[in-house]
């Protein structure tokens, strides 16, 4: 580093020659802050998304690197939002990767006092076994002499924050399962 | 609106910008009344009183849009002589049966000279293959009235998510508007009373404020000039919520507003994908497109639906060919011709089956398995108590979220644990939770609120048992098809299983084991793929070639669709919802980016921007316009209407089907082709919007003294969830206050997608009760102590927030202090309190079953709510106190 180098890295000279009198802007930037990066410039890929809070259907930019999703921005191109999110759509990244997220299968047995830890297979077994139960415990033919060929046995909550694809496919298996009880909320 | 859809708002400031004038219509003052230019605070239940009063100016002084609503509306078309309005009966329409609190709108229908026309028999539940105009047929000839009552109690008013109710095509008219039975005339006589001052008795809104809006209204409207109004479930939860927004479409058709640029009626939901779990409903009254489930009256075969469920005119003639191509994507190579494309297949409805009919069906023992989808009722539904009283009931629970949501561990730390009412030894219900996967981790299309589907794409996979419900729902139903196939000795897929373990069993599982369900699986997941049945949704022609459009749809089983309307989603074999041209590289309507239904419209009946002769009404306000030059239709968005269809065009006599819609019916959907000022078929309350009471309110109905509630609501009965008095009854002093619940920008419904985030829980940290100066002196409330609300359901409380921004105002002569609620908190997550919807009943829009938790009569003290048993010993006392029974606030 040569001495002219050295005193041009001083804030106080930059800020006495140059145009940021109040060295309140650039004078005042330290090497290590100009070397930083945003976050969102080292992304290996970024992923084209819709933010998964209201139905206004903002844009969003999700950036990942090494595997994992590193930020999430509001999409420039979007003509619905023009690259804003709001407070929730903002806090998207902490939904998606914070850690009040349960990644485990957790079972409740009957008249238990707690929670205990369950495979997943286990647990996809063990709930095709109840619906197939129920469906039978409150299977219908008829009602009153006409035929319903359905099942009161088991009931079906929520759709509005999953896809359309998600949705169709409950629709389609609990309708052949007979089920007619299934709700989301736009009934609420 | 900059509360609850910010980003949305951003428009409405450019709109302001250029000019526009931005009013907000609400009880308390919000972010959005901030950036408004008049805010107008309301008695929480009281707009249709409001709104009909603006329609009471707009008709008196002669403010409507002449041109299009003769154009474009009904006002002309003259109603039977059997009509008899609220101003006739004591604030009821004529055809009410009060034994069985319903209507009978064949009272309400169109006159039409050439009776023996068929009208279509869309919602004419129980006419069975007789016509609107009565061949005097129900079905089977006998308990007619019954069916029609069990059928209309299914909410079939929601099956117009996609055009209107059956009407005739052709009615008797009176382009004077003259007639003393033409809907112009009947509408003017029904709003007459809804004066200024009635207005201001009943809403609490001042001559002066109301004066300014409709000012503001009327002169921004007209041929240069464009209104929209923006509403969201302020409007729909209440026992009238449908005819609320009937008021608004009524003032926006008269003021000529509707299917042009500016104008409408914009409904801001609240989900992500709230449209689309509409329009591929999981819904129990609907299937995919808003073609309506079986039901066992009128309903029997594939003949009878079709039948029954199509119009004459227009798009809504070719039910059959939808159904039938439904039938073929869920059942392929199994549905016939044969045996009618496996129609018997579908369960049949017997009545309502929603959401709170099934909480009183788990109560009851008959509902034994639940599965939780991303929805949190212990919060979000309304008696959150009644909620977790019928899961407490249930064999199995199974949750599917990212967090532990209220809903899934109320077993161990609920409400009633604390009470006593319940204890965790004793609950025998079975819980699974299930982690799911968040948007960035799979792929898939959400639809947003105006109708426009939107891909997202996979960033990283789920980590953990975490999954998609893609992949629940598919492994969940490969496994379950497994097991039965094993069972039966049968392959899923192939022809009649073998002999099963039951004599019924190989019957019962025949649509499970038919089902097509076989998609392509990816990666170590084995995550099914989303594109995969995003193509199928769209569906395909006899050559299995995607369609792209509805139009292609066959009734002869060559064809397949999963849901009609969003045909067109993946023409050419392209995900058009993937689209993402920006937006500065387009015009203003952007039509290419994602894609909307149908056919890729953006804004509803658009042919109404443009007058009968097909030019726009003016250049200001240009959308779309016929270019005879071309010979087909042309503009910034895409035509909704037939292409190539000219102005001139009139159907030839005895035209039927899409051949029917005349070159001027700019309202294509409907069975007249015009936009309906009267209903003459389809809402279960009334042609016409009234203004009724919420089910429970401190004053009474000014304007019809006899008929305090919507004399049809739906009152659900459990001892779990009674009624208060009402109006002049005894008792309703006890109740002296109106609440109103809403939503906070950094929360999120039911707290499941916001209480759990650092971020939000530090913006928002408390839940709170927002009261008025007045309302805080009267109760002793102080500004950041504690109160305690309380309704007949159950007591919480809330931190106090004493501030101006909830008025009160007066009614009646009376002050009326409101209450709001912000109804995002529960007891888990970073951020912890009562739930808002703990104090609030199951008296339901009889519509479309929606509860009514935006207008709730209630108490407030200062102080914090009594722990343990001693919450209900204080619930009791105001039940004794208000002499509360079975019956009360159960009248019609």
């Amino acid at each position: 580093m040569g001495v002219r180098t050295w005193i041009e890295g001083w804030p106080v000279y930059r800020q006495l020659t140059g145009p940021d009198k109040l060295g309140l802007g650039a004078a005042a930037k330290s090497g290590a802050t100009s070397r930083r990066q945003p976050r969102v410039a080292e992304a290996d890929n970024v992923v084209k998304s819709v933010c998964p809070y209201c139905a206004v259907g903002c844009g969003q930019n999700v950036y990942v690197q090494d595997g994992k999703v590193t930020q999430i921005e509001g999409d420039p191109d979007s003509p619905v939002s023009r690259g804003r999110l709001c407070p929730k759509g903002s806090a998207s990244l902490q939904l998606t990767t914070g850690d009040a997220r349960q990644y485990q299968v957790l079972y409740r047995r009957p008249n238990g006092t707690d929670w205990e830890k369950l495979g997943l297979d286990q647990a996809m077994d063990m709930i095709a076994d109840r619906v197939l139960a129920a469906r039978r415990k409150g299977w219908q033919w008829e009602v009153d002499g006409q035929r319903t060929r359905r099942t009161l046995g088991f009931a079906s909550l929520g759709g509005a924050t999953l896809d359309n694809e998600e949705n169709y496919l409950f629709k389609k298996l609990f309708t052949a399962l007979g089920a007619v009880q299934i709700e989301n909320q736009a009934r609420i | 609106m900059a509360e609850a859809h910010p980003v949305g708002f951003q428009w409405v400031m450019e709109a302001k910008a250029r000019g526009a004038t931005v009013i907000h219509v609400d009880p308390r003052f919000s972010r959005t009344s901030a950036m408004a230019d008049l805010h107008v605070p309301i008695r929480a239940g009281s707009d249709i009183a409001f709104l009909g009063g603006i329609i009471n100016h707009v008709l008196t002084e002669e403010k409507y849009f002449r041109d299009y609503v003769l154009a474009y509306t009904n006002a002309s078309t003259i109603i039977s002589e059997d009509f008899a309005d609220t101003e006739d009966l004591g604030g009821v329409f004529s055809g009410l049966d009060r034994d069985h609190r319903t209507y009978d709108f064949d009272a309400w229908r169109y006159q039409a000279g050439d009776v023996g026309a068929a009208a279509g028999r869309r919602d004419r539940p129980g006419s069975g293959k007789g016509g609107q105009n009565g061949n005097g047929q129900n079905g089977d000839g006998q308990n007619g009235d019954g069916r029609r009552r069990r059928v209309r109690a299914a909410a079939r008013g929601e099956a117009h998510g996609s055009g209107g109710a059956a009407a005739h095509p052709s009615p008797d008219t009176d382009e004077t508007l003259q007639h003393p039975r033409c809907v112009f005339q009947i509408l003017k006589r029904h709003f007459s009373r809804y004066t200024p001052e009635m207005v201001e008795q009943i809403c609490g809104i001042s001559p002066e404020n109301f004066r300014r809006v409709y000012e503001a209204l009327t002169s921004n409207s007209g041929r240069d000039r464009t209104t929209a109004l923006v509403y969201s479930v302020g409007w729909t939860q209440h026992t009238v919520g449908v005819q609320y927004i009937r008021t608004g479409a009524i003032l926006q058709t008269l003021l000529g507003n509707m299917g042009r640029p500016g104008g409408g009626i914009l409904a801001l939901r609240g989900h992500a994908s709230i449209q689309g779990s509409t329009d591929i409903p999981t819904l129990f009254d609907l299937l995919p497109g808003y073609l309506p489930m079986p039901h066992v009256h009128g309903n029997e075969d594939l003949d009878t639906y079709a039948d029954a469920e199509s119009m004459d005119n227009g798009f809504w003639a070719n039910v059959r060919s939808y159904m039938v191509s439904l039938l073929k994507a869920w059942w392929g190579p199994a549905a016939t011709a044969e045996n009618d494309f496996c129609f018997d297949y579908l369960p049949r409805l017997t009545g309502s089956h929603g959401t709170y009919e099934t909480v009183l069906a788990q109560i009851a023992g008959d509902c034994s398995g639940y599965f939780l989808l991303g929805e949190n009722p212990a919060v979000g539904s309304a008696n959150g108590r009644m909620q977790r009283l019928g899961m407490s009931k249930l064999d199995w629970l199974v949750v599917r979220d990212f967090s532990l949501i209220e809903s899934a561990t109320w077993w161990k730390d609920g409400p009633e644990i604390e009470t006593g009412e319940m204890r965790t030894e004793d609950i025998g219900t079975e819980v699974f939770f299930l982690p799911a996967a968040a948007h960035t981790e799979k792929s898939g299309s959400f639809t947003n609120t105006q109708r426009m589907l939107q891909w997202h794409h996979e960033a990283v996979e789920p980590a953990g048992d975490a999954r998609s419900d893609l992949w629940f729902a598919y492994h969940l139903g490969r496994i379950i098809r497994e097991k039965l196939a094993a069972q039966s000795g049968s392959v899923p897929g192939s022809s009649s299983p073998a002999a099963g373990e039951h004599p019924d069993a190989d019957e019962m599982n025949r649509p499970i084991l038919d089902l097509t369900w076989d998609y392509p699986l990816r990666g170590p997941l084995r995550e099914p793929d989303a594109e995969a049945v995003l193509a199928e949704v769209n569906g395909w022609d006899g050559d299995g070639k995607p369609v792209s459009s509805y139009t292609q749809l066959k009734d002869d089983g060559s064809t397949a669709s999963g849901c009609w309307i969003y045909c067109g989603v993946y023409a050419d074999g392209v995900n058009q919802a993937a689209r993402r041209k920006p937006g500065g590289e387009q015009n203003w309507v952007a039509n290419e980016w994602g894609w909307a239904w149908p056919a890729n419209r953006r804004v509803l009946y658009n042919r109404a921007s443009a007058d009968p002769e097909g030019k726009p009404w003016s250049d200001r306000k240009a959308l779309v316009w016929w270019d005879p030059e071309q010979g087909k239709w042309a503009g910034h968005d895409i035509a909704d209407f037939i292409a190539n269809r000219p102005p001139s065009y009139r159907p030839p006599d005895g035209a039927k089907g899409v051949a029917a819609i005349s070159g001027t019916d700019a309202f294509i959907m409907q069975a007249d082709g015009k936009a309906w000022l009267f209903a003459p078929a389809g809402l279960a309350d009334g042609p016409m919007p009234a203004h009724y009471e919420p089910q429970e309110s401190p004053v009474q109905n000014l304007l019809y003294p006899k008929q305090e509630h919507n004399p049809v609501r739906e009152t659900l009965r459990h001892p779990g969830t009674p009624y208060q008095p009402s109006g002049d009854e005894p008792g309703s002093e006890v109740f002296p206050y109106v609440a109103t619940t809403y939503r906070l920008t950094e929360h999120h419904t039911a707290g499941g997608m916001s209480r759990w985030l650092p971020y939000l829980s530090e913006l928002q940290p408390e839940f709170f009760c927002e009261v008025s100066p007045e309302l805080a002196a009267e109760r002793g409330l102080e500004h950041m102590g504690w109160a305690t609300i309380i309704s007949a359901r159950s007591a919480i409380e809330a931190r106090v927030m004493v501030t101006q921004r909830m008025p009160s105002l007066t009614v009646q002569g009376k002050r009326l202090h409101q209450i709001g609620l912000p109804y995002h908190w529960g007891r888990n997550g970073l951020t912890t309190g009562d739930a808002a919807n703990e104090l609030a009943h199951f008296s339901l829009d009889p519509n479309v079953h929606i509860q009514e938790v935006k207008a709730l009569a209630v108490d407030i003290q200062p102080g914090r709510r009594p722990r343990g048993p001693a919450l209900l010993d204080l619930i009791r006392s105001y039940h004794e106190r208000a002499g509360i029974t079975d019956e009360t606030g159960t009248e019609v």
